[in-house]
């Protein structure tokens, strides 16, 4: 038997959030959730493991932290020391105090940049993407959910779809990427 | 669901259905600008212009067409740079800060506010790469390879520390207010009939479509975003303060200056966002969304961070005379009964006696009366600078380079274009952006909105 994608609109986020958790229940795997904001309890209903993307900020800020260090060390410390103000630049840790401020600023730059551009890319939000939800209403007040199912449960999944509170049931004709 | 007691007041007002807030939202930008927007816009371009004039003519013949001379130094370029940066921090501790504490109110204000954060900080910009008097150069405050014998810039400097935390300050901003604006960016694009509005929107929205999966990952991005930003904005105006404080002028030298310019940074740039607040709900008719509460909430951080920088006038005049050191004492002295007594006594009055008066609830929902002081206190707050700074300058330890200072009409006209620049983006924003952060909105109207509160406490009966 062949696999068919449905998509099934709510107008609301509790019947949503019922009705997924009634379908997981029963065995069928939900593709996506497209809403017009972030459905709290969501994530755990539809089974999504928790996103990674806060660590990756994490690493970019330790990245940061360590630029800013090397550089600092470099132009400071190595390549030119001065004697600015009666203060020599003898070695790093006697200069460290003044180096704070930018060994900071230079974490956060490259904590939210990278962060950032990982989310972005991550989920292709790139200039000139086509738009991802397969129906323009989702941006604003209907929520869909995305059923990848065979072909022979569909009428079972259907009926206790439309049981959960959906207004509709279309079949999918909609390209997906990414 | 975010369960919320019943007797907090609504945050939505009026029977809101999502589609209803949708509506709402792209009215201003869907519908045709009044009368009144082209006026205000035209008004303010012809001030942003006259600026660019006046700039022009600063680069093209030096910065000795202002009024800062040899004792004066520093004058109204830093104040305004100081005045500017200060108004933008209101934006990111909306958004940030009260993001973390999860103070839900701030989602009618934060969009508006991170543009205004942006805004003020591009005009801060220009006065720092004026002042440095010849901004073609200005690529030297970066630490790039150079030919001039490896000399690096001074690391030790506050004045680098500047460099590095404003424009820190300035794209992590930019990227934190984008960010929140790509799926209300999507929503008018699914709703655009407009085919060139469709492409703009398409363009802007970089194709968003709400999936779990993005809205899982945006919403944590939100966080560590509000994670990063808030320390972030401590240490920018922290930074600005040190410029002052690692000197060793008399009335600068002093370790209250960082938090003491913190509050005063949020003090006025909350004054700044209810002066525009005020006017947008207005015009716009967004009464439901920024309500009385919400400015009653903004006008009670107004009382705290007012009463913060009252404590550190105090606190500074009370240490200067304890410290015993004639020098500090003569410093303070002069602030207060020297040639600019006018400007302390501005300061004392509008950003230290005035705000008391919001103690009493009727005024501080009074939506005039904080109108109008909402502008006192920022005027209240460029003389805080001006304090800070020209008095002190023109009467430092050699009498002998005693001088007063006067602003020439270039200083002025500068100044003028950048609070034309200021309205002028602001005005564009609102015809063109989403001024609400609506996708956030929308997942508060069960747990905030009037309708659903008034439902909450029909059952509790």
């Amino acid at each position: 038997m062949s696999n068919v994608t449905i998509h099934a609109i709510f107008d609301d986020e509790v019947p949503l959030l019922a009705s997924a958790k009634t379908l997981r229940s029963n065995g069928v795997r939900i593709k996506d959730v497209f809403s017009p904001f972030p459905v709290h309890g969501l994530d755990a209903a539809i089974g999504l493991p928790r996103t990674w993307i806060a660590i990756t900020a994490f690493i970019y800020g330790i990245t940061g932290t360590c630029l800013a260090t090397l550089m600092m060390w470099y132009m400071m410390i190595h390549d030119w020391p001065t004697d600015i103000g009666g203060k020599p630049s003898m070695a790093y840790f006697m200069n460290v105090p003044a180096f704070i401020p930018i060994t900071f600023e230079s974490t956060v730059l490259c904590a939210a940049h990278g962060m950032a551009i990982t989310f972005y890319l991550r989920c292709w939000l790139v200039p000139g993407a086509k738009p991802k939800n397969p129906d323009p209403r989702t941006t604003d007040d209907k929520f869909m959910m995305v059923i990848e199912l065979k072909e022979e449960n569909r009428s079972n999944v259907e009926s206790m779809l439309r049981k959960d509170g959906a207004i509709e049931i279309n079949n999918n004709n909609f390209k997906y990427r990414n | 669901m975010h369960a919320e007691s019943e007797i907090r007041d609504p945050l939505i007002l009026g029977k809101k259905t999502y589609h209803q807030i949708s509506e709402d939202i792209v009215k201003p930008i869907e519908g045709k600008a009044t009368k009144q927007w082209y006026m205000l816009l035209t008004l303010a371009t012809i001030c942003f212009l006259w600026g660019i004039g006046c700039l022009c003519y600063t680069i093209g013949t030096g910065i000795g067409v202002w009024g800062s001379n040899n004792g004066v130094d520093w004058a109204w370029d830093i104040t305004n740079f100081v005045w500017w940066i200060g108004i933008g921090h209101a934006g990111t501790l909306i958004s940030a800060v009260l993001l973390l504490f999860r103070q839900k109110w701030r989602m009618a204000i934060n969009r508006s506010a991170e543009a205004m954060t942006i805004f003020a900080v591009m005009c801060a910009a220009i006065f720092v790469t004026l002042h440095t008097g010849r901004p073609w150069l200005d690529y030297w405050l970066f630490p790039l390879p150079n030919q001039f014998g490896s000399l690096w810039v001074n690391f030790n400097s506050p004045l680098l520390w500047d460099v590095f935390a404003v424009s820190t300050y300035f794209s992590v901003s930019l990227v934190f207010w984008y960010t929140g604006l790509v799926p209300d960016f999507a929503m008018i694009r699914d709703r655009a009939v407009k085919p060139f509005a469709k492409k703009m929107y398409t363009l802007l929205s970089m194709g968003w479509g709400g999936s779990a999966r993005h809205w899982s990952r945006f919403e944590e991005v939100s966080l560590v975003l509000a994670g990063l930003s808030t320390p972030l904005v401590f240490s920018v105006h922290s930074i600005v303060s040190m410029d002052f404080a690692t000197s060793v002028v008399p009335g600068w030298h002093t370790t209250i200056f960082p938090p003491y310019f913190v509050a005063g940074a949020v003090f006025s740039g909350f004054a700044m966002v209810l002066t525009l607040l005020l006017i947008m709900r207005k015009v716009y008719h967004l009464e439901n969304y920024i309500t009385i509460k919400h400015i009653e909430y903004m006008n009670i951080i107004i009382i705290v961070t007012g009463s913060i920088v009252g404590v550190a006038y105090l606190t500074e005049l009370f240490i200067s005379w304890y410290s015993g050191v004639e020098y500090e004492q003569y410093a303070f002295l002069n602030r207060a009964t020297g040639p600019y007594w006018w400007a302390y006594a501005a300061m004392m009055t509008c950003n230290v006696v005035s705000p008391q008066v919001f103690w009493v609830k009727k005024l501080r929902t009074n939506l005039a009366f904080t109108f109008v002081m909402s502008i006192v206190v920022n005027i209240g707050m460029w003389f805080e600078r001006f304090v800070i700074i020209v008095p002190t300058l023109c009467r430092t330890f050699v009498p002998s380079t005693w001088n007063m200072y006067h602003p020439t009409f270039i200083d002025i006209g500068i100044f003028t274009g950048t609070i034309g620049m200021f309205f002028t983006f602001f005005l564009l924003f609102t015809r063109y952006f989403p001024v609400i952060a609506q996708a956030e909105l929308k997942s508060i109207v069960k747990s905030s909105g009037q309708e659903h509160k008034d439902l909450a406490k029909h059952h509790a009966h």
